[in-house]
C-alpha cells in the first residue's frame, strides 16, 4: 500500500470518528451549546482541556524550537505548563462557582459595568482570532504534505469538519471530539518518540532516555549532543542563558497568558462542581505533561539524529553527498521547508553555524563556504518517523495527530469567540429579551461566521501571522488574567479601577510590541530594531506581557483606592464565588 | 460578625495560606531551580547535565502536577471541614 493510501486511511478514519461524535452529541439548549450541559466528568474534561490547549504550536513547533534553542527554550516547557497551577488555584474553581457561560460575563457582572464587559470581549476576540489563524495554517500545512492536496483545499476540508461538530454540537460536540482528538494526538506524538528513544539510548521511555547514555558513543546523550553541536560552531545545547531577567519574564508571560486564555478557562465551566474544577485542572496538566515531558526528549534526539545523518562519520569528517541524501530530505525539499544550496560546490551538505565568529577559521580550513542546509524547525516532529526509518503507518498517525491538535484548538477558540458574540454582545447588550431558541440560533450563526472568517484568514494569512501569537499571550496576560484575579481576590477593586487597569495593561503591552515588531505589525514601521541592545532593561517584546500585567494590577489598585468602594451586592458576589457551597448549575442569568 | 461569617473568613484565610505556600514552591522550582539558581546547582549532575537543566525541562512540570493535586485534595478537605462543600 502506498504511503498516500495509508495517510488517507488514518486521516479519513479520524475524521469519520469526529463526524460520528458530532451526530451523537448535538446541542439542544444554550446550556449544552455553551458549557456542554455542565455535567462533564472531571477526568474527561481534563483530557478535552489538554487537546483544547495543545495546538499546532505545541504538537508541531515546540520540539523544533527546543531542538534549535536547547536549554534557552525550556521557557516554553515551564511557561505553558506552569499556567495551570495559576488556573487551578487562582481562577478555575471560583469562576466555576460563579456559574455563568463566558469570561466577559464575569468581568461585566463583577465590575458592574457594560464597558468592562466590552473591553473583555474585545480582548477575547483579538486574542482568539490571532490564535486561530495559526491553527488553520497548521492544518493546511499538514494536509498539503501528507495528503498531497493544495494547502487551501486542505484548509476547506478541515473547516467543513469543524463546522459539522462545532455548529451542531457547540461545547457538547467539541468536548467529546476533543477527547477523541487528545487520544489520537498523544498516540501519534509518543509512538515515534518511543522508537527513537529506543534506537538512541535503549530506553523505551523518552523522558528517561533524555538523561540516559547514548548507546553508540557510550556517553550521556546530552553530553554527546553538546560535543557534536560545539564541533559545528553552535552554542552548547545545555548552555546557560545570560539574560536571566528576560528568561524569567518570558516564562512568566507564558504562564499568566496561559491562565488568562478564555478558551481554556471556559472548559472549566463544563464540570458539575467546584471541587471537580480543581481536580480537572490537575488531570488537564497530567495529560498535557505526557506530551510536554516527551517533547524535550524528541528535541534533543531529533537534533542528534539530524546531525548524524548529515555527518555519518562525525562532525569533523566529511558530510554526506547531496546525491546520497535520504528520502525524507527529498520529500521535505518539495515543501520548501528544507532547502539546500551548495555554496562551496563540493556536492556535499555542510550544515553548521556560519554566524559564529570564532568558528569562521575552522570552517575556512575545512573548505566550507557558509551553511548549506536550511531546515525549518516545524518539520522536526512531522519528519521524525521518516528520519528514524519508522514504518509507514507511523507517518499516517503523525498526519492524523497534527490535524487533531490543530482542529481541537481551533474549535475551542471558535466557541470562545462565538459565545462572546451571541451571549455577551447579542444577549448581553443588543437584544436582552432574545428567547432561548433565538440565542441558540444566534450562537450557531456566530459560530458559522467565525469559521468562515478563520478559514479566510488561514488562506490569506497576514504576513505577520507568526508574530501575532506574542500578541495573543500578551493580551491574555496583561488584560484578562489580572482583571479576573482581582475580581476574585479583592473586594475593593471597583469598575473604574478594573477598566483603567485593563486598558493600561493592554495598551502598554501592545505599544511595546509595536515599537519593536512594527506598528500594527506592518513590516518596516518599527520604531526600534528588535535587538537586545535596544530593549528596555533587556526585556524582549515577547516577554512584556508579564510587565503589562503588573501595570494592570498597579493602575487598578491606584484608581480603585482613589474612588468609591464597590456597592454591597458586588461585595456579596465576591463572597459567594469564594465559597463552594451552593454552586448550583451553570446558568445564563 | 456572626458565627457563619467567622467560619467563612477562617476558610478563606486557610485557602490563601495554602495558595501562597503552593506558589512559593511553584516559583522555587521554575524561576529558582530552572533559571536563576541554575549556576548554583551546576555542581549537582543529572544524566550528563546539571540539576538546573533537569528542573527546566522536566522537574518543574512534575512538581506542578503534584502541586495541583495537593491543592485540590487539601481544599476539598477544607470544604468539608468548614461545612462549605457542595451537595
Amino acid at each position: 500500500m502506498s504511503q498516500f493510501a495509508i495517510n488517507l486511511i488514518f486521516v479519513g478514519g479520524s475524521f469519520a470518528l469526529y463526524i460520528a461524535i458530532a451526530i451523537w452529541a448535538r446541542a439542544g439548549s444554550t446550556k449544552e451549546f455553551y458549557v456542554a450541559g455542565g455535567g462533564v466528568n472531571p477526568v474527561m474534561n481534563g483530557m478535552a482541556t489538554a487537546a483544547d490547549w495543545m495546538s499546532a504550536a505545541s504538537f508541531i513547533s515546540m520540539a523544533g524550537l527546543i531542538a534549535a534553542g536547547g536549554y534557552a527554550n525550556s521557557t516554553f516547557l515551564m511557561g505553558w505548563t506552569g499556567g495551570y497551577v495559576l488556573l487551578a488555584m487562582l481562577l478555575a474553581p471560583y469562576l466555576r462557582k460563579f456559574g455563568k457561560f463566558t469570561v466577559p460575563e464575569f468581568i461585566g457582572d463583577r465590575f458592574y459595568s457594560k464597558n468592562a464587559r466590552f473591553v473583555a470581549v474585545a480582548c477575547l476576540i483579538i486574542a482568539s482570532v490571532t490564535y486561530v489563524i495559526g491553527q488553520m495554517t497548521g492544518a493546511g500545512v499538514a494536509f498539503s504534505r501528507f495528503l498531497e492536496v493544495e494547502s487551501d483545499t486542505g484548509l476547506i476540508i478541515a473547516a467543513v469538519i469543524v463546522f459539522l461538530y462545532a455548529v451542531m454540537g457547540g461545547m457538547k460536540g467539541i468536548t467529546y471530539t476533543q477527547v477523541a482528538q487528545y487520544v489520537v494526538l498523544i498516540i501519534a506524538y509518543t509512538i515515534p518518540a518511543i522508537f527513537i528513544s529506543l534506537q538512541l539510548t535503549g530506553n523505551p521511555l523518552p523522558p528517561l532516555g533524555l538523561f540516559s547514555e547514548h548507546t553508540a558513543s557510550g556517553m550521556p546523550l546530552l553530553q554527546k549532543l553538546d560535543l557534536v553541536v560545539r564541533d559545528l560552531g553552535f552554542t552548547d545545547y545545555t548552555a546557560d542563558v545570560s539574560n536571566k531577567l528576560n528568561m524569567v519574564l518570558f516564562t512568566l508571560s507564558l504562564m499568566i497568558g496561559t491562565a488568562g486564555l478564555p478558551h481554556v478557562i471556559i472548559r472549566f465551566f463544563t464540570v458539575p462542581k467546584v471541587s471537580d474544577a480543581r481536580w480537572s485542572a490537575g488531570w488537564a496538566l497530567v495529560f498535557i505533561a505526557l506530551l510536554y515531558l516527551t517533547a524535550p526528549a524528541v528535541a534533543s534526539m531529533a537534533r542528534l539524529n539530524l546531525l548524524n545523518t548529515i555527518y555519518p562519520a562525525g562532525p569533523s569528517a566529511d558530510a554526506i553527498e547531496y546525491a546520497e541524501r535520504p528520502d525524507w530530505i527529498r520529500n521535505w525539499e518539495q515543501t520548501g521547508l528544507i532547502q539546500f544550496d551548495d555554496k562551496n560546490s563540493d556536492g556535499r551538505i555542510q550544515l553548521y553555524n556560519d554566524k559564529s565568529e570564532s568558528f569562521k577559521q575552522t570552517a575556512t580550513e575545512r573548505g566550507w563556504n557558509g551553511n548549506e542546509l536550511t531546515v525549518n524547525n516545524d518539520i522536526l516532529v512531522l519528519a521524525n518517523p521518516e528520519i528514524a526509518n519508522l514504518p509507514g503507518w507511523v507517518i499516517g498517525l503523525i498526519a492524523a495527530g497534527g490535524l487533531a491538535a490543530a482542529l481541537s484548538t481551533a474549535a475551542g477558540l471558535l466557541l470562545a469567540i462565538s459565545s462572546a458574540v451571541s451571549h455577551d454582545l447579542i444577549k448581553g447588550s443588543i437584544n436582552p429579551n432574545i428567547t432561548e431558541k433565538g440565542e441558540l440560533r444566534a450562537a450557531r450563526i456566530s459560530m458559522a461566521v467565525a469559521i468562515v472568517v478563520a478559514t479566510w484568514l488561514g488562506m490569506n494569512p497576514p504576513g505577520f501571522a507568526a508574530q501575532t501569537v506574542a500578541l495573543a499571550f500578551g493580551i491574555a496576560a496583561a488584560s484578562i488574567f489580572p482583571a479576573l484575579m482581582m475580581g476574585i481576590f479583592s473586594k475593593r477593586v471597583n469598575n473604574k479601577g478594573a477598566i483603567a487597569g485593563m486598558l493600561a495593561g493592554l495598551l502598554s503591552t501592545v505599544l511595546y510590541i509595536f515599537l519593536y515588531l512594527g506598528w500594527f505589525f506592518i513590516p518596516g514601521t518599527n520604531t526600534f530594531d528588535n535587538v537586545q541592545a535596544n530593549w528596555l532593561f533587556g526585556i524582549s517584546p515577547l516577554s512584556f506581557g508579564a510587565v503589562g500585567a503588573m501595570i494592570n494590577f498597579a493602575v487598578a489598585f491606584a484608581v480603585s483606592s482613589a474612588t468609591e468602594a464597590p456597592p454591597k451586592h458586588i461585595q456579596e458576589l465576591v463572597e459567594s464565588v469564594r465559597y463552594p457551597k451552593g454552586a448550583g448549575a451553570a446558568t445564563g442569568h | 460578625m456572626t458565627e457563619h461569617d467567622r467560619n467563612a473568613a477562617a476558610y478563606w484565610s486557610a485557602n490563601l495560606r495554602l495558595i501562597i505556600g503552593s506558589l512559593i514552591v511553584w516559583a522555587l522550582v521554575s524561576y529558582g531551580g530552572g533559571i536563576l539558581l541554575r549556576p548554583l546547582l551546576s555542581g549537582i549532575s543529572v544524566g550528563g547535565t546539571d540539576l538546573g537543566f533537569w528542573f527546566a525541562q522536566q522537574g518543574s512540570i512534575l512538581t506542578f502536577i503534584v502541586l495541583i493535586f495537593f491543592y485540590a485534595w487539601r481544599m476539598n478537605k477544607l470544604d468539608k471541614e468548614f461545612g462549605l462543600s457542595e451537595e
